[in-house]
Parts: structure tokens; sequence; C-alpha cells
């Protein structure tokens, strides 16, 4: 359901290299393939199209403003917001993965700069959520004092977002989103945040290496990367491919790109070249009967990363 | 990531079960969406005071629900606010005179109501720990002890629930910043959100005020008593039947001073019969019996009350020989299997006479909510569970339900979570229900065991009470889940 959106991120990042035209045929096979996913990406669909085949020079025609949006479009909007926001629906099983990346996210930045306030543990940090969909992880970052920036490249999803946060006081100047690319974003806001969360995001990517020089520019030195993933394993193949999309037929056939699924070592070593070194990387697994999420030991389906930006210094300290 | 889940799913080969359990879980959350919902009105919620959690109720379980959160440092900045119908109960000097309302604290709830900071101030007023309970049988000589191992530790004890209800308002008190508190507030009415987002409806609880004003909660904790007006509303269906009986309480002067560190509990036919310690001189009595026999109780003359409570702790004129007989038969073939087990027998101090307007009845009766939470819904205390109070349990169930109540949304807090989600309360339902179902179960079942005469269930009971009172490590279990 992310290759969408994070085909359309890909897209931007890459739109100046030169490889537009191998692109656009790219991301349309993806949208088909994602389309009958659910039926929210249905919904999704008829905008993502309409800019698609506008070509180009829709991707940046991204001006938002709520108060002037026409009724028809709030509910629009409303529709979409309930299918994001059901906790037992169809994006149930990312609603409880908040359990684990949440105060897995929380702990490790706690560690990096201490509890700030009570009740508000993460106060006076920015984080950039990239992907942020309707908010399923932005929302409970802010309530936990941060400063979260969540972007994303489908304009329906960040409006979703912006929906839903809008009826908790709590949120406001805490909780922004925009409709952007994080290359867009790079431009303007140079080391600025504090963290930066991509959470089912990178295997959707087509260009990794223009992610993580990104991350790198908007990053503070020093600052957090945090990365969730599908490991690229024989078992992650089996699962997530021959089972599920051609044996069982439960996802269509190409909703996931196996050759993009990233290995833990992999990431590692590409973030590393980027300036940045790996805190820790855990296992996720998911119970499909009980609908929870758990750390493992092993990394071989999912994972969760924590890297940080090098500061200036050589040898920076790895405490 | 959502295909990969799925994948897995089908991978272990029992997708249809795992689909079967999603409905299941789709039918819940649909099942306790709320029939009210069509009540949508004008979404000007930026004119409605927003708060994170509202407390209806100011009782002793609410107040201390209300202490509790304004004390978890993880809900830190929450807006937190106490709803009381009634005027704020202060208590600036003990009075001299006992209330008849007391309830029996276990060290469990004990814990919970220092780590409130509240006990302190329960010990300066005052209160009576007891170290053995006594419990036998009127219609047999069967009998059964609970004491701790050395007599130095308390089992439990009896406090007025006016110096409870003191002792948090005053702890509270000192919580302002943290928690509103409202007296002399009524509600008229609750209107309940979607389980989810609906288009242009209110996703909070609202709370409308005798007064018009109108306020807005992420989430609402019913602690509004047994006959819970938010369980009503948001209509959680309860089990409940009343035991065609009352409860008569007083004061009771003893004839002359002891020790008084024993809770006495006489099973009659008519219903048990209580006497709680207060002081070296002074007991508390709670008569479970018909409800014309309590009418009468109530009419009669002091001497006569008096009369009455002696002989129901004193008389035998229920025991029947056949029992008796085949009692200390067993009882002998339990003292050979087991030498030195139980305890003797002792016998309740003699009563001379009751405090003055003392005597109060009221009906009883066993209730329980099938389910304790919705969205943005909690019910916690005797909305949520009323018990008998034949085991004294009532308050520690309440006091249960906070300290675990608080657990979880802390918990919640400190995870980000919207602080009135189903999955979160789920929790507190579930650990709660595991512990209030049996506790309740038992009580109902003592109750009825106790309420015949007939000769099988005197002999079932007999035995039962007599082995039980002969196997130590099974009165240790009871008496653990019991100080919980």
């Amino acid at each position: 359901m992310y290759s969408k959106k994070f085909t359309r991120l890909a897209f931007g990042l890459l739109a100046d290299s030169g490889l537009k035209i191998p692109l656009i045929q790219n991301v349309s096979s993806k949208v088909k393939a994602a389309r009958s996913l659910c039926s929210w990406t249905v919904c999704l669909h008829h905008r993502q199209k309409s800019q698609l085949s506008n070509g180009l020079t829709r991707l940046n025609v991204r001006s938002i403003s709520q108060s002037t949006l026409d009724p028809a479009e709030v509910r629009k909007f409303q529709a979409m917001a309930s299918k994001w926001w059901d906790l037992q629906g169809e994006l149930s099983a990312l609603h409880s993965m908040n359990d684990l990346r949440v105060p897995f996210i929380r702990d490790n930045l706690l560690n990096m700069h201490g509890v700030r306030q009570l009740g508000k543990p993460l106060s006076g940090l920015r984080i950039l959520d990239v992907g942020c969909g309707g908010g399923l992880l932005s929302e409970p970052l802010g309530r936990l004092g941060a400063d979260v920036l969540g972007i994303d490249p489908v304009e329906d999803s960040v409006r979703t977002a912006e929906l839903h946060c809008s009826y908790d006081p709590d949120f406001r100047e805490r909780v922004r989103y925009q409709a952007c690319t994080l290359e867009e974003l790079a431009e303007d806001e140079a080391e600025s945040f504090h963290a930066i969360v991509a959470s089912e995001v990178v295997e959707h990517l087509a260009d990794l290496d223009a992610f993580a020089n990104c991350c790198h520019q908007v990053l503070k030195p020093g600052g957090s990367l945090f990365i969730t993933t599908i490991n690229k394993t024989n078992l992650s193949y089996v699962f997530g491919i021959v089972a599920a999309e051609q044996l069982l037929r439960i996802v269509p056939s190409g909703t996931h790109d196996w050759e993009k699924f990233i290995s833990p070592e992999d990431l590692e070593r590409l973030l590393e070249s980027f300036g940045f070194y790996v805190e820790a990387i855990r296992g996720m697994m998911y119970n499909p009967l009980t609908g929870a999420w758990s750390w493992q030991q092993s990394t071989a389906i999912n994972y969760a990363l924590h890297a940080v930006k090098r500061k200036e210094e050589p040898q920076p300290d790895r405490v | 990531m959502l295909s990969l889940a799925k994948a897995k799913l089908a991978v272990v080969g029992i997708g249809r079960q795992c689909v079967a359990v999603r409905t299941l879980n789709g039918a819940r959350a649909v099942h306790r969406s709320f029939s009210s919902s069509e009540h949508d009105q004008d979404s000007s919620t930026s004119e409605n005071e927003l708060f994170d959690i509202i407390i209806s109720g100011g009782g002793m379980v609410g107040t201390a629900m209300a202490c509790s959160l304004g004390l978890d440092p993880n809900l830190t900045g929450k807006k937190i606010l106490l709803l009381e119908a009634g005027h704020e109960k202060k208590m600036d000097k003990i009075p001299e005179t006992y209330s008849t309302r007391v309830s029996s604290i276990s060290p469990g709830s004990a814990t919970l109501l220092s780590g409130l900071g509240a006990w302190d101030h329960i010990v300066n007023m005052r209160c009576k720990p007891y170290n053995k309970m006594q419990v036998w049988d009127a219609c047999s000589d069967a009998l059964i002890t609970f004491d701790k191992e050395n007599l130095q530790d308390e089992m439990a004890y009896i406090v007025e629930n006016d110096v409870i209800v003191a002792a948090l308002t005053k702890q509270l008190q000192t919580l302002s910043d943290h928690v509103k508190v409202q007296y002399r507030t009524k509600v008229v009415k609750y209107t309940w959100p979607h389980p989810y987002h609906v288009s242009e409806s209110i996703p909070w609880v609202q709370v409308a005020l005798a007064n018009g004003k109108t306020l807005h909660t992420k989430l609402l904790i019913g602690a509004d008593g047994p006959n819970s007006m938010v369980r009503r509303e948001a209509g959680i269906p309860t089990v409940k039947w009343n035991y065609d009986q009352s409860a008569v309480v007083a004061v009771l002067h003893l004839s002359e001073p002891t020790e008084n560190n024993v809770a006495w509990q006489r099973f009659l036919p008519t219903g048990p019969i209580a006497m709680l310690p207060l002081s070296d001189t002074e007991s508390s009595l709670v008569w479970s019996t018909s409800h014309q026999h309590a009418e009468e109780l109530l009419q009669m003359d002091e001497e006569s009350f008096v009369d009455a409570i002696n002989s129901a702790f004193w008389s035998n004129e229920n025991h029947s020989e056949l029992v008796e007989t085949a009692g200390s038969l067993f009882r002998m073939a339990l003292s050979v299997l087991m030498p030195d087990s139980g305890s003797a027998r002792q016998l309740p101090p003699s009563v001379s006479g009751i405090g003055p307007k003392s005597r109060v009845m009221f009906p009883l009766g066993m209730g329980h909510a099938t389910e304790y939470i919705r969205h943005r819904v909690a019910l916690i205390g005797d909305a949520a569970h009323r018990v008998h109070p034949l085991a004294g349990q009532g308050a520690n169930l309440g006091f249960g339900d906070v300290s675990y109540l608080t657990q979880v949304l802390s918990q919640a807090a400190y995870n980000g979570k919207d602080i009135g989600a189903m999955q979160h309360l789920l929790e507190f339902e579930t650990e709660r229900q595991r512990h209030n179902l049996p506790m309740m179960t038992a009580i109902d079942l003592m109750k009825r065991l106790y309420s015949s005469n007939t000769a099988p269930m005197v002999l079932l009971r007999t035995f039962g009470l007599q082995a039980t009172n002969a196997v130590p490590p099974l009165k240790e279990q009871i008496m653990a889940f019991a100080s919980k």
C-alpha cells in the first residue's frame, strides 16, 4: 500500500536524474498493483491517476488550504479517515505496530537526549515523519511532546491526517503535515530535525542512496534516523511474495518487489557510507492471531533500525 | 507491510481461523459501538472544554481514582476532572461517634491508599486493624478461623467510609494543579462518540451538566455507584439480582473493653451477621436478613435490639442433632488425620448497647456489568460490580480497579496512545474481570449455601467449612486472594 506513495517519493527524488520516462511506467504499474489491495487505495487511485496522467507538472502542485476545500472533498477525506483510523480495520496491523515502534523511537531518543518534561518526554525535539500516511505514527509522537512534521507525497493522505488531528487541541502547533517529497523538503530544511522516522517506507523506494542523502541533509548532527522495514531473505521471499502473492493470492502479485527489500547489513553499510552510524537493529514479528507485534531476536522478516548522523568530528562519541 | 502480515497469516496455515478471529474482533467492536451515536451535534468543539479524563462520581473509589491519576508522572499535563453531585466532604475534626458505614480495607487496598498519601491521614483520624476472623454456622458447630501466622500482622482494617473519603479529599486538594474538581455538579446527559472517525461528528464523549454547560472528554470513567448513570446511558447490560435481603447496620457498644481484634461473622439461616471491631469498646454491626426482619429490627426498642444481636451470635436454637453428630464425627476424623490443625473456638464479646440513632437499613443486591469498558468509557467500583457485604470485599474490588486502571492509562500515555482507545481499556477489563468474577461468584455461592437450613446443605457446608479450616494452605490461598 505504501508502494504508490513511495514510488512517488522515489519519483520525486529521481526526477532530476534524467530517468523520467521509465519511472512513469513503473509508477503506473505499481498503482495498478496496489489498486486492488484494499478499498481505501481505490479512493486514492483516482486522484493519483489524474496526477500521473498530467505528468510531471502536476507533481509540484500541492498548495493546500483547508479553508478553500469544497464540502464534498472534506467528506471524502472523512471517509478515508475512518479507514485510516479504524483500529480494527484494514490497517490494524499498522496501528498495533505502534506498540513497538513508538517505544523504540521514544526510548532511543530518551537515551540520546534525556527526559525533558514529565508527561511530555519528547518535548523540544523536532521529528520528521517521512511517509506519514494518515498520521498513525505522527500523532503518538506528538502526544509525547515532540514537534512533528509529517510529509507524504499523497495529498489525500496528508489531508486525512490534518483533518484527524484537527479535533484535538493538544496537537495544535505540535503536529503539522505537508504534502511533499523528502527531496523537496530537504531544500529548505537543512539540519533542522532531531530525528527522522521512516516506518515501512524504504522497501518501496527506488533510490535508497538519494533517500539516505536527503535524510543526512535534514538531520541535525547527532540526529537519529529510525527505519522499520522488511529484510531481504529467503524467508521474507517465501512469506511475503511466494505464499501471499502467488500461492494464496491474498495480495495481488506485484504488490511487493522483493528486489527492493533490503537486509539490515546492506542498509547499515549504505547508511554508514552516507555519514551515519547504526546504534541498534531489532527483529520484529507480527502474530496474525492476536494482531500484536513483538520484538524477537531474528531480523529475518521485519526489523527496526536506529542510525545516528555522525557529528563533524571524525571519531564521534559512541557512548 | 499489511500484505506481509497477511502473507504470514496465510503461511501459518490457519488463515481461515485468523479471519474468523478478526471478524469476531470486528463484531465485538460493532457490538460495543453505541446505539445512541445518532446524536451528532454541530461540531463546535472549540467552544466546549476538552478534558483528557473525566471521572464521574466522587465517592471512595472515584476520589481515589482522581488522586491516583493526578499523582502519576506519565499523566502529568493531562487535563483531569472529577465531577461530584454532592458537596466537598471535609473532616477538620473527627466526629465523636462512629459512622455506621464502614469498609474492610485489605492490605492491598491499604498499600494503594498509602501510595496516594491518604493512608497516613486515615491512621491519624481513626481505623481499627484486626488480626483474626472467625466465621461460624448457626446450624452446627462448624467454624473456620483466618489469622496471620504471627498475630502482629494485620489481616485487614475496619475504616469508616467517611474517613476514607475525607482522607482522599484532603490528598486531592494538594493535587489541584493536576486534577480539577467540581462539587455540586450534576450530569444530565452523556453523548457517546462513534467508535471511529465519522464525518462531522465529535470524536469525544460529551457530558451535559445541569448548569447548561457541556464538557468534552477523551475518556470518561464511571465511578458513580451501583445505580451508575454512566453504565445505564452507555447501555451496558448488567447481570443482577436482589437477594431479598436488607442489611441493618449499627454501632455497637461492648459490655466490657477487650482487645477487640477479631472480625466475627455468623451465618444464620436468615443471613450472615457480622461484628467488626471499631475500637476497644465499640464494634460495627452488619446484619443481613429478610426485609421484614430488618424492618422489625429497626422498629425495636434499643434493649430488645441488643438482645436480638446477642442471641443471634450466641443462640443454639438452630442446631439439629443429626448435623451436630455428623459434624463432630467429621471433626474428630480430621483431628486424627491432621492433628494441630485449625484454631480453638473463641467467643464473641457481648453487646450492651448501641450508638445513638445509628440503626440504618439498606437493601442488598448483587450486580455485575457484563462489560467494564466501551470506546472512551470505563466503569470502576460498584458501577461495574456490586457484591454482598458478607466478605467485606466491596471497597477492595473498587480500589483494585483504581490501581490497575491507573497502571494501564499511565502506560498508554507513555506510549503516546489516545487515552480513550479500546486497546488498553480492554486490557483493564480482562484483567479486572479475571479477578472480580471469581470473587463475586464465591461470595454469591457462600450467600446461597448459607441461606438454607435444610440438613443436606447444612451438612455440606459443615464439612466444607471444617475441611477448609483443617487445611492451612487452602486457607492461605483464600486469604491471599482476599487481601489483594
